[in-house]
């Protein structure tokens, strides 16, 4: 157990996670993001009277495959429950979700912390539910009202609940990560955590150092980035901390964390919890789950992370930071392989995926998916780089080029006469020509002492570049320079 | 005209013997005169009635329209239809038109039939005497200070009056056989999951289950083989073949065994109703079929129990009128609670919230599982009851409901009384199993109904059993004073 001064934190994840099917979990309405408010709602959406739910097979797949994922066991028959409360988004005034009988049960996620040690987190279970819709506060509402938008009602979700092992926001975290990793991985999940693709509810409680006794916990709901967790955790453990330091308790409640503000309200105590009455769905029959189908699913997992990373370093000879990095986030995963396979170098080709590319994705906030500059581009960029045909710094002018659409890599290095100069007979006498017309540089470099010599080949190489304008080979310029100098001393 | 029944109908109108506009346009003319009396139909459809009539008989000369092409009926008012105000005979719903219709519906709109307009029920299928419809109670033709049993009333007593030949109705704890009984006609709840439930207003889901009301069994014969379907949109229907239930009406039941409970013909039971139901028995006997005596040693669990599910299932299903999204919505709301409890307690009738509160008490926590836990595992003996009497006989009989039809009012303040008319219907929504009632004598000059009890998926046999009965016996012919 990690210790913050005397004292032990435990945690406990609830993610929910939206699956990728096209439809709805009960209706045929579309899923996708961002659509019309109420333009992607039918009947059955809406709770219009006489409407039915129908499974859709898909979902029931996805949570399969999750369950296959994690090493669990999978629920060959689960029931839907009614799980009933009043709420404006919540069109039936109850949500169709799974209590006793969840599809997918007991299983393990291995997690790596910064020390390079791994941790096994247990998971509870994980079911099936439905999303409910949203709630609009801003708009071009009536005084005192609010708008409903219920296009994402019925999409939908798989809970995973994980046992409480988590004893820091770092495991909590690489946790949170991994689960990402794991559904965007096996394609279940867009892992879109602006859209709330993913959403996470956080229950911690602390505990003097070694005690076996839990403390009260509360539970902070709708967290939707892996940043807004950690600083929601590291501050509502110290303020467990600092309340029960004073002599205080700890109220079993749930809170909302605001990550623009970076504070956490109180939102209901247990007292005012719902009793949500749960009780099995008329609507629906038990769903069965053969052997065969569990099989047929197993046998066409995709490569989950963990096996990706080996691979990685293995077939690709990457570093295992390199491996981690690449390997866990499933499109960055596809993009590497794919500019690999064109550039011919996996090494420079990792560096640039993680690097600039990646950079650039962020600043932009472009999921990697949507790159301006496609892998086969970024590919053939570094076998240019590869081959010594242009310079890392051109390299860079190459890619913003890419990224404005001006093209391949090729067609850019031509029309902006890039080409690098590695012809040594060139560049032999184009440093011959620098050190002639720069006299005094070259007695500076003879008089001073050996040892900081190599300091004034800094000056040297910047005449020599801005004479090629750029395009001379730098490494082969360091070679011929600290030759020609070296038979004047 | 409006004394054929549905196969003389079928048959004038195949043979051109009158139009189906005619046929039309005559139950039109019924309904705008005698409605009034009996308050049977709440929404009349004439101008799409007299179209689809104009439909119906260009297909009809174009040879080859289905059986029930042209024929008139009506729908009960749980049923949704396309474009026409469903109202489940409450103030919630008062204003509600479905964009979708009713798979039921939809099977008669693909056969041809016309739809005359939607009939009365009691509020959300809860009543037993149709009181508690927000248009106003349904009278009883045969008597109109009594009430004509419920909740499919407004069918009922329409189809008594021979204001529609047929009409639809649902059934969750005997809301057809009741009404059929106490109006004299016959009327057939199927296996649960034989007929679709997709666009029904559900009361209790895993009870509700739709059939038809009509004079006789062959009608209902011919109705069931148009509801009856397999339907992808309802998840509980069942994929089990569909009898040409027409086909086994005249098969003869010499050597049938016929299951008496001795619980149904205990105290409780008037004795006239007791007379009329043990001369049919009778009746059956001398036809060849054997009695045999059997108990169904938990029925009187039934009730209790089903006033633990029904209500638990309905305090779910209704929560989606909240005024929110359709439906009705108070005047100025001052925040959420006040939107909901207002549009909620002015919305409902209070027999519909009696029940949404019973229901809500019996899913709370701590309460669980002593209330709906409990009747789960009576529903479940009482399913085995059925199991093993079915393992004896072939189908069982007694009355539909203790006694004839009551006087408005005269169980309007004591719900248990109300809930007691169901206690020889209920075990069968329980169990899922088909029951009828098919009209068997009179006491007071008021029809007594036989219920009729089938294994499930049976309902070739009980129709089968009721249309032998009906060829020996005259009750199903009886029309009440000023009607025929």
């Amino acid at each position: 157990m990690q210790s913050i001064s005397g004292w032990d934190t435990v945690i406990g994840l609830e993610v929910h996670v939206q699956l990728a099917t096209k439809t709805k979990i009960f209706s045929g309405a579309s899923t996708a993001f961002g659509a019309e408010p109420n333009t992607q709602a039918c009947a059955i959406d809406l709770a219009m009277p006489g409407t039915l739910p129908v499974l859709n097979k898909q979902a029931v797949h996805y949570a399969v495959m999750f369950g296959l994922a994690v090493d669990a066991e999978i629920g060959k028959e689960s029931a839907f429950e009614r799980k009933n409360y009043f709420y404006p988004d919540l069109p039936k005034g109850y949500q169709t979700t799974q209590l006793e009988k969840p599809i997918v049960g007991r299983g393990n996620v291995e997690i790596q912390l910064a020390d390079g040690s791994t941790k096994n987190i247990r998971i509870h279970h994980a079911h099936l539910e439905e999303d409910a819709g949203k709630s609009l506060h801003e708009g071009d509402f009536r005084s005192g009202t609010s708008g409903i938008d219920l296009n994402r009602a019925g999409t939908p979700l798989i809970e995973i609940v994980s046992e409480p092992d988590m004893t820091s926001a770092e495991e909590a975290v690489a946790f949170a990560k991994k689960l990402h990793s794991i559904v965007t991985s096996i394609g279940i999940c867009d892992g879109e955590m602006s859209q709330g693709s993913m959403r996470f509810d956080v229950n911690i409680s602390v505990k003097p150092s070694g005690s076996d006794k839990l403390g009260t916990r509360t539970e902070t709901k709708n967290l939707n980035s892996f940043k807004f967790m950690e600083e929601c955790i590291a501050q509502e453990v110290d303020r467990q901390i600092d309340l029960l330091e004073d002599g205080g308790s700890i109220t079993q409640e749930t809170r909302l964390y605001n990550g623009e503000t970076k504070t956490a309200r109180s939102m209901r105590s247990k007292e005012e919890a719902n009793d949500y009455r749960y009780f099995p769905c008329p609507d629906l029959l038990p769903v069965v789950v053969t052997d065969e189908t569990i099989e047929t699913l197993r046998r066409n997992l995709p490569e989950l992370p963990d096996a990706r990373q080996a691979r990685f370093v293995k077939q690709y000879g990457l570093s295992d930071y390199d491996a981690d990095i690449l390997g866990s986030d499933a499109g960055m995963s596809v993009y590497f392989e794919t500019a690999t396979e064109k550039s011919g170098n996996a090494k420079l080709t990792a560096n640039w995926t993680m690097g600039e590319l990646a950079a650039r994705l962020n600043s932009e906030a472009i999921r990697i998916a949507n790159s301006p500059v496609s892998a086969e581009q970024l590919g053939g960029l570094i076998a240019r780089i590869a081959d010594n045909s242009i310079s890392g710094k051109m390299a860079k002018e190459v890619f913003e080029g890419i990224w404005a659409g001006e093209g391949s890599a090729d067609e850019i290095i031509e029309a902006r006469g890039l080409k690098q100069v590695s012809d040594s007979g060139a560049l032999e006498q184009m440093v011959a020509d620098v050190l002639a017309a720069n006299q005094a540089m070259v007695d500076d470099y003879i008089n001073t002492d050996q040892a900081k010599r190599k300091k004034k080949l800094g000056g040297f190489m910047g005449q020599i570049m801005k004479a090629s304008k750029g395009q001379a080979n730098p490494q082969q310029v360091n070679q011929i320079l600290a030759k020609k100098l070296n038979e004047l001393l | 005209m409006y004394n054929l029944t549905i196969a003389e109908l079928v048959r004038g109108l195949q043979s051109k013997a009158f139009s189906s506009v005619e046929l039309t346009q005559h139950f039109l003319d019924r309904i705008a005169a005698l409605n009034p009396d009996y308050n049977a139909v709440i929404t009349v459809t004439a101008d799409q009635a007299l179209k689809a009539a104009i439909a119906a008989d260009k297909r009809l000369a174009a040879g080859g329209a289905p059986a029930l092409c042209g024929v008139p009926i009506l729908h009960k008012d749980i049923f949704c239809t396309k474009g026409v105000r469903t109202s489940c005979g409450s103030k919630m719903l008062d204003n509600f038109i479905p964009p979708y219709n009713a798979t039921v519906v939809e099977n008669f709109e693909q056969a041809g039939a016309v739809v005359l307009g939607k009939t009365n029920m009691d509020e959300f299928a809860m009543g037993s005497s149709n009181e508690t419809s927000f248009y106003g109670p349904v009278k009883n033709p045969w008597s109109t200070d009594c009430v004509p049993g419920g909740s499919s009333g407004g069918s009922a007593a329409a189809v008594a009056a021979r204001l529609a030949p047929a009409a639809t109705a649902t059934d969750t704890g005997g809301s057809i056989r009741q009404p059929a009984a106490l109006c004299g006609i016959t009327g057939l709840k199927p296996t649960y999951g034989r007929v679709s439930r997709w666009g029904m207003i559900a009361f209790a889901s895993s009870l509700d289950q739709a059939g038809p009301m009509a004079r006789t069994a062959e009608d209902c014969a011919l109705l069931l083989s148009c509801m009856a379907s397999l339907d992808d949109k309802d998840s509980t229907s069942i994929d089990h073949k569909i009898d040409d239930y027409s086909a086994s009406l005249n098969n003869s039941i010499k050597g049938l065994k016929i299951g008496v409970p001795s619980e149904y013909f205990s105290e409780g039971l008037d004795k006239g109703t007791e007379q009329a139901v043990r001369q049919a028995l009778s009746d059956l006997e001398a036809q060849g079929a054997e009695l045999v005596d059997i108990s169904l040693p938990n029925s009187g669990l039934s009730v209790p129990a089903y006033y633990v599910i029904a209500p638990a299932e309905a305090s779910a299903n209704l929560s989606r009128f909240d005024g929110v999204k359709y439906g009705y919505r108070c005047e100025d709301p001052k925040d959420l609670q006040d939107l909901y409890s207002r549009t909620r307690a002015e919305g409902f009738g209070e027999e519909v919230q009696r029940r949404i509160l019973i229901g809500t008490y019996c899913l709370s926590a701590g309460y669980y599982q002593a209330y709906y836990g409990k009747a789960q595992q009576v529903r479940q003996l009482i399913r085995q009851d059925f199991t093993q009497a079915f393992e004896q006989v072939d189908v069982i009989l007694g009355p539909t409901c203790p006694s004839p039809a009551f006087k408005f009012g005269s169980k309007g303040d004591d719900p248990v009384a109300m809930y007691l008319e169901d206690i020889y219907t209920i075990a069968t929504n329980l169990a899922g199993l088909p029951g009828m009632s098919v009209p068997c004598g009179m006491v007071d000059n008021k029809p007594v109904g036989l219920q009729i009890i089938g294994n499930y998926f049976d309902e070739a046999l009980m129709l089968n059993v009721a249309h032998q009965y009906q060829q020996v016996t005259h009750w199903h012919n009886l029309a009440p004073e000023g009607i025929a």
